[in-house]
């Protein structure tokens, strides 16, 4: 194939929680509103991949939407699911097997934290039992080890979750959309130290859809054409620290997921952290933003602490940093999450943010996925 | 009172075989992995990993505050939930393991700090309580 493959297509399902609709049913909910962004209808897609973590098939929807016979394969990958099911989806563009096809994902979890059981990860019983199979702990310590190192406060962790809600105010399709006050946010109910309850995502519910093309079928469409200059998914290096770990190598935490995704994404797309105009980065709490932040190259340990200060990463600033509000506001259906994030990046390029807008006609836009159990999904996009 | 008790409860009611060694002072088992040398906890079955007592004293390497009951299952902890702490002990040139962190109040846990390996009733008000592993300040159960 030449050219790139470019998103001419994109629809969501509003995030949060919708009692009485299935999961699937927000998958096909955004699968209806892209076929129609894009201007092509469900017979003229060739190929979809679709994921999801606890909220069934992905390819039943079919029923929903119609039996054409097309190619669709289900992608179940930890937190990468939606961001492996890009990668798949722009790969079969590329190779030239197809020109138009879907990439979906969507989710519907319980409330509350994931319940984790200690033989789903390959470890003893007693790990559970002594209450340890808890995700919060992980990430709390996680980042006290990380704001001891790099002098970090605990006021900047705030100013993340601030920023998050204020900016979902302007997304129709986050969950969480009034602003909370700095000082609400850190003297909230202590969830695990130094995270407050407002410094979590939830779990939550929602379906995102992506319709791509090969750049001769987006040119034939009339689209807009928003480029996929990269997309990278990697696993964890050794030296990383992961959730559920009974122990960690000595200068465990050092090496990620994220650091060679990004750096796979950034060398494909031949443009580095400096060309990049707008980032969703996985805030699965606030102290993620702030380690990401780093890990993809944007600023050096501990840096985040005077970017925040100053409103570096606001809409406006330097480097708009998850402009609808993140996981923060969004919460996390694992399947869809980081398709979110590509669907986010893709109302900025074409300057349909609204409210929310990022000022000064951005090219370039990014994303990036991290989670259990060490994985990395990262995209950039160019207009 | 201390939460921590001698070694001679622990040959009783361990939460689990093979964590931690019989004796006096006990101390945590690791595994090497026989062909990188590299220590993991708890020692893994199967014969890549040879097991090994570990140090049982080691510095304090980062720590949060478990402020809500975990769920059940798995949580087996007691039903009325006070807040505890948990954090991750850097054993040196071994490996960093993830233990309570007792007998020292939150406000003065720092990182950094040296530690000493104990046991602990994951729930004191039990009949017949099962002992974890855990760490505290050197010197505090004296």
């Amino acid at each position: 194939m030449s050219g790139d493959v470019c998103i001419v297509g994109i629809g969501i399902h509003p995030f949060g929680r919708t009692d009485g609709v299935s999961g699937l049913d927000q998958g096909v909910f955004a699968v209806r509103q892209a076929l129609a962004d894009a201007g092509v209808a469900w017979q003229d897609l060739q190929f979809a991949y679709g994921g999801s973590d606890a909220a069934g098939n992905p390819d039943t929807m079919v029923e929903r939407l119609g039996l054409t016979g097309m190619q669709f394969i289900n992608v179940r990958n930890g937190c990468a699911a939606g961001g492996s099911a890009l990668f798949s989806a722009q790969m079969a563009i590329k190779s030239g097997e197809f020109e138009l096809g879907l990439a979906v994902g969507f989710d519907k979890h319980p409330r509350g934290a994931f319940n984790a059981l200690p033989s789903e990860y390959n470890l003893p019983d007693w790990y559970g039992d002594a209450g340890y199979m808890v995700t919060t702990q992980f990430f709390a310590n996680k980042i006290t080890r990380y704001m001891h190192l790099h002098g970090i406060s605990r006021t900047t962790l705030g100013r993340v979750a601030e920023k998050a809600f204020r900016n979902a105010v302007h997304a129709p399709h986050a969950w969480r959309r009034e602003p909370v006050a700095l000082d609400e946010i850190l003297e909230g109910a202590m969830v695990s130290d130094p995270y407050s309850k407002y410094m979590f995502c939830s779990p939550a519910e929602g379906g995102v859809a992506l319709i791509l093309a090969s750049e001769k079928k987006a040119r034939e469409l009339g689209k807009p054409l928003i480029r996929l200059k990269a997309a990278a998914m990697r696993t964890r290096p050794p030296k990383s620290f992961e959730v559920f770990a009974p122990s960690v190598e000595i200068g465990g935490g050092t090496a990620t997921a994220t650091q060679i995704a990004s750096a796979a994404a950034f060398e494909m797309a031949g443009i580095g952290p400096q060309d990049i105009a707008i980032a969703q980065l996985q805030d699965t709490e606030c102290g993620a933003e702030i380690m990401h932040m780093a890990e993809n190259g944007f600023c050096k340990d501990g840096e985040q602490e005077a970017w925040l200060a100053e409103g570096r990463t606001e809409i406006g600033g330097a480097l708009p940093v998850n402009t609808d509000g993140g996981c923060l506001a969004c919460g996390e259906p694992i399947g869809a999450s980081g398709l979110r994030q590509v669907y986010e990046n893709v109302v900025q390029l074409r300057g349909d943010g609204g409210g929310r807008q990022v000022p000064g006609d951005p090219r370039t836009a990014y994303t990036h996925v991290y989670g259990a159990p060490g994985v990395s999904a990262v995209t950039i996009l160019e207009r | 009172m201390k939460e921590s008790i001698d070694g001679a409860g622990a040959r009783m009611r361990a939460i689990a075989e093979g964590i931690w060694t019989d004796e006096a002072e006990p101390r945590l088992i690791g595994g090497v992995d026989a062909d990188t040398g590299r220590v993991v906890f708890p020692c893994p079955p199967g014969g890549r990993y040879e097991p090994r007592a570990l140090s049982r004293t080691g510095t304090l390497w980062s720590y949060t505050i478990q402020r809500f009951r975990p769920k059940s299952p798995p949580y087996a902890g007691p039903e009325a939930f006070r807040p505890w702490a948990v954090g991750y002990v850097e054993l040196p040139g071994e490996v960093i393991v993830e233990s309570r962190i007792i007998n020292v109040p939150f406000e003065d846990i720092r990182i950094g700090m040296p530690l000493e390996m104990t046991l602990v009733p994951l729930d004191p008000e039990a009949a017949d309580p099962v002992l974890i592993h855990a760490f505290q300040p050197i010197g505090a159960a004296a």
